[in-house]
């Protein structure tokens, strides 16, 4: 038993954690193989599982991050199943910005049945909550064709397509996508879908556990310097036991996050069920994390100014993505069986 | 034990809804409902029906013109006023500033304030926090030192809701540094045009302006504008913060978003069926609507105890703490009921355009969760309030 994470990704968790600390972009990220820390070695990269997808999203997460890294690991991964070495290595060299477009009005948290088609290599139909869509090169759609989900790529600025764009309570931006006969290039079925969107399950875990340290050290630093009634508001106890509850609860959701990160190359229902337990765990700890924190400091967690805010939305948001707590619980009720 | 209204509560309930029914414009009750920001002009709009009516000074005493309602009948106009969607009245003037004046103010100054207070003429904020007094208020730095016939006013207040459409401003300021911080406190009422105060946006993370810091810088204001004796300040304040106030726990208001997050969970989709019929979602909604029915009637416990002449000290406390953890569950559960469409955050001052691009139902449940945080914690905040209980009540 070892819970060290190896040298090479403690060195990757630092040199990222500094770079971001520095304000990294997008190109000081892929030169620093963030994204290639996304791909196995077969698909190009040096990294591709869940304990390299861990830690650079604990990273991004704890730095608040808005870089389409989420985005370049789904999208990829799919585009690497699909056999498609030639646009994983533009992905890891940052030359290629692309994003998954798959879920739908109306599906909630569910990945299907989607609608939208493919007549001919031109697709029409809508598509939800795509992330960071905006500056993108590329969309990777989902379609139907003859009954089949299959993916396209598509110009993010070509004709037909219409994004409709506003920020996200996360950060960075998430839009609505209408296609209307839009030209595609086919580029194989979906059939990894379930797998990939594990392995952007556990990046969204991950990120919320940054955030989390983030929330609590904001918190603490906060009860040690805020005095009222003439002491630091840290040495009231009833304070003191939250925030010591606060502590536990962080402690557990890194525990669950190591727990889905060492199943994510199960197969399907064990990874699944330990992705759900983590997702759900998370929620629920965001949840509390980011209350707590704002309780915690008073007023001043309530303005925009304050550096706590988009940690908060980042918290919350975490909940609404991939699945929430309850939708996590009743596919881990499921699996049990 | 009779749990129903009497005959002349009921009938008091129906000329509410009537006059609500009759009067609330339907462009006002549609933006409560879609939790949109009211203007300035709204507010005025609706002060002067409710003064047309009589009821802005329903709980005033009868010798300042009021109709001296019961807690009952406060009780049911809040309700009545919630489920209709109708604006809350701005409580600065009205409920705040004129009890302390009808209690501690002048003669003059009841009969130049009162009346400019229900005309609407004067629009109240409130100076009491400052950035190093928030849960501890008698610390206080904002200081007032006496020249000849004026105060001249130093200092920095923060969280004045609604002060950027206010003109006038009733604040805590220290006069004195001698004794306990408590004894040293003075109630000013202050000019906002007066040279020297500067009004600065407040943006909340929700992205809504809706309070704001007020610096004084070196400003004069008249002695007349002192309210009581100097000094005694801290005792108007308290008044202010024990005198029965009916609404704190929000009841109505946990009503109204009970109603509508259902309305939601009906219309939203998982799996193919309603939301409303999954299981979980069911439970969190059943647990909710069981913890507000029985805080509903521990409210009315607290109005009834109030009309029997037993004035509500620390029991206050209970309804605020059990009344915000309530509203703010109701919050989360309407955030939650939306699902994905909470990722799109679309917010007055952080966007550009304000189109949410879901559900009309699901445009502002995010950013009400968000800004309802603030409920816990203004007021006095919750661990203030448990602390109230743990002396008050428990003698702890």
């Amino acid at each position: 038993m070892d819970f060290n994470h190896t040298e090479e990704r403690r060195m990757l968790a630092d040199s990222l954690r500094r770079s971001l600390e520095r304000g990294a972009d997008w190109a000081a990220l892929a030169e620093l193989g963030v994204l290639g820390a996304l791909f196995t070695e077969d698909e190009g990269g040096f990294g591709g599982h869940g304990f390299d997808i861990a830690v650079v999203f604990e990273e991004l997460g704890r730095a608040g991050s808005a870089e389409p890294v989420l985005e370049a690991g789904l999208a990829g991964g799919l585009l690497a199943d699909a056999g498609r070495a030639d646009l994983v290595e533009e992905i890891i060299g940052g030359g290629l910005k692309v994003t998954l477009a798959h879920f739908e009005p109306g599906l909630r948290y569910d990945s299907g049945p989607i609608t939208t088609s493919a007549n001919e290599g031109h697709l029409s139909g809508r598509k939800s909550f795509v992330t960071q869509a905006e500056g993108s090169d590329r969309l990777l759609v989902s379609a139907l064709k003859d009954g089949e989900v299959e993916l396209f790529l598509v110009d993010t600025a070509a004709e037909g397509v219409t994004l409709h764009t506003t920020p996200a309570l996360m950060g960075g931006t998430i839009s609505e996508v209408t296609l209307d006969r839009v030209a595609g290039e086919a580029v194989g079925n979906a059939h990894t879908l379930q797998q990939r969107l594990a392995a952007a399950t556990l990046a969204v875990c991950a990120d919320a556990l940054g955030a989390m340290d983030v929330a609590r050290d904001m918190t603490l630093d906060y009860l040690r310097t805020r005095k009222q009634f003439g002491v630091p508001i840290g040495k009231f106890q009833a304070l003191q036991h939250r925030m010591a509850d606060v502590a536990i609860e962080i402690e557990m959701a890194r525990s669950a996050v190591i727990n889905a990160a060492g199943h994510l190359d199960a197969a399907g229902p064990t990874r699944d069920r330990h992705i759900s337990a983590a997702k759900n765990l998370i929620g629920r700890t965001a949840r509390l994390v980011a209350e707590e924190a704002v309780q915690m400091h008073g007023g001043i967690a309530m303005t925009e100014e304050y550096a706590l805010a988009p940690v908060t939305r980042r918290l919350i948001a975490a909940d609404h993505r991939f699945g929430d707590e309850d939708w996590h619980l009743a596919r881990f009720m499921r699996l049990e069986a | 034990m009779d749990l129903n209204y009497t005959q002349d509560e009921v009938a008091f309930r129906d000329e509410v809804r009537a006059f609500l029914k009759d009067k609330l414009p339907k462009e006002l009750s549609d933006k409560i409902a879609a939790n949109k920001m009211l203007t300035k002009e709204d507010y005025d709009l609706w002060h002067a029906r409710l003064n047309d009516q009589g009821y802005l000074a329903g709980a005033w005493p009868k010798e300042f013109g009021g109709a001296e309602w019961t807690a009952v009948q406060k009780h049911i106009f809040e309700e009545e006023c919630a489920r209709a969607h109708a604006p809350r009245i701005v409580p600065f003037g009205v409920a705040m500033l004129a009890p302390v004046l009808q209690a501690f103010g002048s003669k003059e100054q009841q009969d130049y304030y009162l009346p400019r207070i229900l005309s609407g003429e004067d629009w109240w904020c409130q100076g009491y926090s400052e950035p190093g007094a928030g849960s501890d208020l008698a610390s206080l730095k904002t200081k007032a030192v006496r020249e000849g016939d004026h105060y001249i006013v130093n200092g920095q207040k923060t969280w004045t809701t609604l002060g950027q459409y206010a003109n006038k401003i009733f604040c805590l300021v220290r006069t004195s540094s001698e004794g306990k911080p408590q004894e040293g406190i003075s109630f000013l009422l202050i000019d906002m045009d007066t040279p020297g105060i500067e009004v600065r946006p407040i943006i909340l993370i929700d992205g809504v302006h809706e309070v704001n810091e007020v610096w004084f810088t070196d400003v004069k204001v008249p002695v007349e504008n002192l309210v009581g004796e100097e000094n005694k300040g801290w005792t108007y304040a308290k008044y202010l913060l024990t005198h029965e106030r009916t609404g704190i726990a929000g009841v109505g208001f946990s009503q109204e978003g009970l109603q509508s997050l259902k309305r939601v969970a009906r219309q939203e989709m998982q799996n193919g069926r309603p939301l409303i019929e999954d299981p979980l979602f069911a439970a969190r909604l059943a647990r909710i609507e069981i913890d507000l029915m029985a805080m509903a009637t521990t409210n009315l416990r607290v109005v009834a105890a109030a009309d029997a002449g037993k004035a509500p000290g620390a029991e206050s406390s209970m309804l605020k703490v059990k009344g915000s953890i309530i509203r703010q569950q109701i919050n989360d559960l309407a955030r939650r009921a939306i699902g994905p469409w909470a990722q799109p955050f679309v917010s007055e001052q952080l966007s550009d355009n304000l189109f949410h691009p879901g559900p009309d139902y699901a445009a502002k449940a995010t950013n009400v969760y968000l800004n309802n945080r603030k409920i816990s914690i203004y007021g006095g905040s919750n661990e203030v309030q448990r602390g109230i209980i743990t002396k008050a009540i428990l003698g702890l």
